[in-house]
């Protein structure tokens, strides 16, 4: 066993530390209170290659592992969540699941431009009315000889409005409340005619991203833009979500870590009662617990990355790191406002942003409500991780 | 023509130093590219692209200490080498000036030598000056900008105290660069994939062709500077005037002007 990270990961994770620490944390503020994203942002992770960070070189890509990949989300959410939406959206849900479900075809047409960051990509499942419940999701796809009709709303949808193209789940059964057999996925030119969208206001969290609606009237999809067969839809959209996922485990990580080291800063500043409050019991309580998330957290996210590179399933450990990480940034984050006082009560200093930010990641991506019921439907044996049509690839060097 | 670029491993910035035993220790912390190498290494690769040549880059150090060259070959650099021998354990800089000036000589048709204007551990900045001096090339220290180079020769920028100074000399030149010639770029991802996997030359005096140059410096005792106590005092009073006034007369009192 090697708890090692290897030369490369190592150059990527200081490449992309300086990219969010140079560039983007001095402006982060000014754009999360304006509530808009900063214009620079994803053209510039396309150019420095982030947004393509683990898609072999053969569709464009940088050709780095999975474990690469949960250390530029640890490093670009230790910034802000924005950074780490993107990675998730983009690169997550939408270019990792065209690469282990699309046929050579779709990847030449759309992983290449999405790995290149020539495209953004957005992935378009939960709805106004399913969430939770994705298998009752009611947006529909009517077959109507070479092309699918779509009707209906998807809601929640990070890059909505900036978006290129979308992973699309929609029914193209009568719904009988099974999950398999009735949802088909599709990647969606979003300028198709009969596509609106919008971004969503008043967000508790990640105002420096766009977070929006998609709406679908009529539109026409090809059927060779279809992601999988008819009736996948439920299991590309599950596989989906293992990668997701893990970018947001990783990416939280990346927050405890920021909620750390915010807190150990100013518990050495800041005295009271004659010393500084680092020296202070509870305030190393608190610290304590953090080190020790951050470690843990850590850990759970790489193991799901090195099973990744195995080519392992990892449903089951990506969403307990998911689960595990989520909960305790958003705790770390808590934490670092009451050691941080009346001034972490305010935006002078980050961690109030960390707290509005950790809070979305305990809902989206499957809520840990889910997260809980998979890990214990493992646990109890109900459940078994049978062998996909398309299986993600294993990492080759 | 060709580029040379040299580059020192330094403990990363934010490391905790302190002397043990006579010797400076910085922990645990990382060693990294020295961050004013990087504007070197920048400045190389530009005028590589503008000229046509091959980059190649060079450190002096232990035989594990590849890190800087790694990152430099990130990059974009071509080639890189690390001059080692157990032999220069302790070398100042007249025999780091003089090993380096050895090595550069070794790779072909070398017309430009950069370097970061100091190395932030023992940030003497006199570095660039010596391996000129050794191998007889023009120095141009603290360039700001490159407004001419061609087979000719080199026009640029210095940024003296004075202001700035505009200066011109034949190839081969040496010359340093600061902050303001412009950002390094970051390792691309490609670049980080060829520096991982890349193996990296090690030349030994004897490749070089010299014996250990002898230091003319010695190091007969190293400490830490003595804490120094820090007071802060609030100066209140009912008007801004007044508070001006106290301040003045209290920075007088400490001959702090």
């Amino acid at each position: 066993m090697n708890f090692g990270l290897t030369e490369e990961q190592r150059m990527v994770q200081k490449m992309v530390r300086d990219f969010s620490q140079k560039e983007v944390a001095p402006i982060i503020q000014e754009y999360d209170r304006k509530q808009e994203m900063a214009p620079f942002i994803l053209p510039r992770m396309g150019e420095l290659g982030i947004l393509g960070i683990c898609i072999p070189e053969k569709y464009s890509g940088a050709g780095m592992d999975y474990i690469s990949l949960g250390l530029a989300c640890e490093e670009l959410e230790a910034v802000d969540t924005t950074l780490r939406v993107v990675m998730s959206v983009h690169t997550g849900l939408c270019s990792m699941t065209l690469w282990q479900w699309g046929s050579e075809e779709q990847k030449q047409k759309f992983l290449v431009p999405l790995a290149r960051g020539d495209k953004i990509g957005a992935g378009a499942f939960t709805e106004p009315g399913a969430g939770s419940d994705f298998a009752n999701i009611q947006t529909t796809g009517k077959r109507d000889g070479e092309d699918y009709i779509l009707n209906g709303e998807k809601m929640w949808i990070s890059l909505a409005s900036n978006a290129d193209y979308a992973l699309v789940t929609v029914r193209t059964q009568k719904d009988t409340g099974k999950s398999s057999g009735e949802l088909t996925s599709f990647i969606v030119d979003l300028s198709t005619p009969g596509v609106t969208r919008g971004d969503i206001h008043g967000k508790l969290g990640v105002r420096a991203g766009s977070t929006g609606w998609i709406n679908f009237q009529d539109v026409r999809v090809p059927v060779a833009n279809r992601i999988g067969e008819e009736g996948e839809g439920f299991k590309v959209t599950m596989s989906a979500f293992d990668n997701g996922r893990y970018t947001v485990a990783a990416g939280a990580t990346g927050l405890i870590r920021a909620a750390l080291e915010a807190s150990v800063n100013y518990a050495n500043e800041r005295k009271a009662f004659g010393k500084p409050i680092a020296q202070h019991q509870l305030i190393q309580s608190k610290i304590a617990h953090m080190a020790l998330n951050y470690e843990a957290a850590q850990l759970l996210y790489l193991k799901a990355g090195w099973m990744k590179n195995e080519g392992q399933r990892n449903t089951k450990e990506t969403s307990a790191a998911k689960w595990f990480a989520t909960e305790k940034s958003f705790e770390a984050a808590n934490e670092a406002i009451q050691i941080h006082g009346a001034y972490g009560f305010s935006d002078e200093y980050n961690v109030e942003r960390y707290l509005r930010n950790a809070r979305g990641a305990v809902i989206y991506e499957g809520s840990n409500e889910i997260q809980q019921l998979i890990q214990a439907s493992y646990a109890l044996g109900e459940r078994q991780d049978k062998a996909l049509r398309m299986e993600m690839p294993a990492y080759e060097e | 023509m060709n580029i040379v670029v040299c580059v020192k491993q330094v403990p990363d910035s934010a490391a905790q130093l302190s002397v043990e035993g006579g010797q400076i220790s910085w922990g645990e912390a990382p060693l990294v590219i020295n961050p004013w190498d990087e504007y070197a290494v920048e400045a190389a690769l530009q005028k590589a692209k503008d000229l046509g040549g091959s980059v190649t880059v060079l450190s002096m150090g232990k035989e594990s200490e590849t890190e800087a060259l790694k990152h430099a070959l990130a990059m974009g650099c071509n080639e890189a080498v690390l001059v080692s021998d157990p032999a220069l354990a302790g070398s100042d800089n007249v025999a780091a000036a003089r090993v380096l000036a050895a090595a550069i000589a070794k790779v072909d048709d070398v017309g430009l030598v950069f370097f970061g204007k100091q190395a932030i551990d023992s940030d003497t900045g006199t570095l660039p000056a010596q391996v000129a001096r050794v191998l007889g090339w023009p120095a141009l220290t603290l360039v700001s900008a490159i407004d001419e180079l061609n087979a000719d020769g080199i026009k640029v920028e210095r940024a003296i105290e004075e202001g700035r100074q505009v200066v011109q000399s034949g190839l081969p030149a040496v010359v340093s660069v600061i902050k303001d010639y412009g950002e390094p770029r970051y390792p691309s991802f490609m670049g980080i994939r060829k520096a991982a996997r890349a193996t990296i030359p090690v030349w030994a005096l004897g490749e070089l062709g010299i014996e250990a140059p002898s230091p003319v410096v010695a190091w007969p005792e190293v400490m830490a500077p003595p804490q120094r106590e820090i007071a802060t005092e609030i100066i209140t009073g009912g008007s801004p005037a007044e508070i001006a006034a106290t301040l003045a007369d209290k920075i007088m009192a400490e001959k702090v002007l």
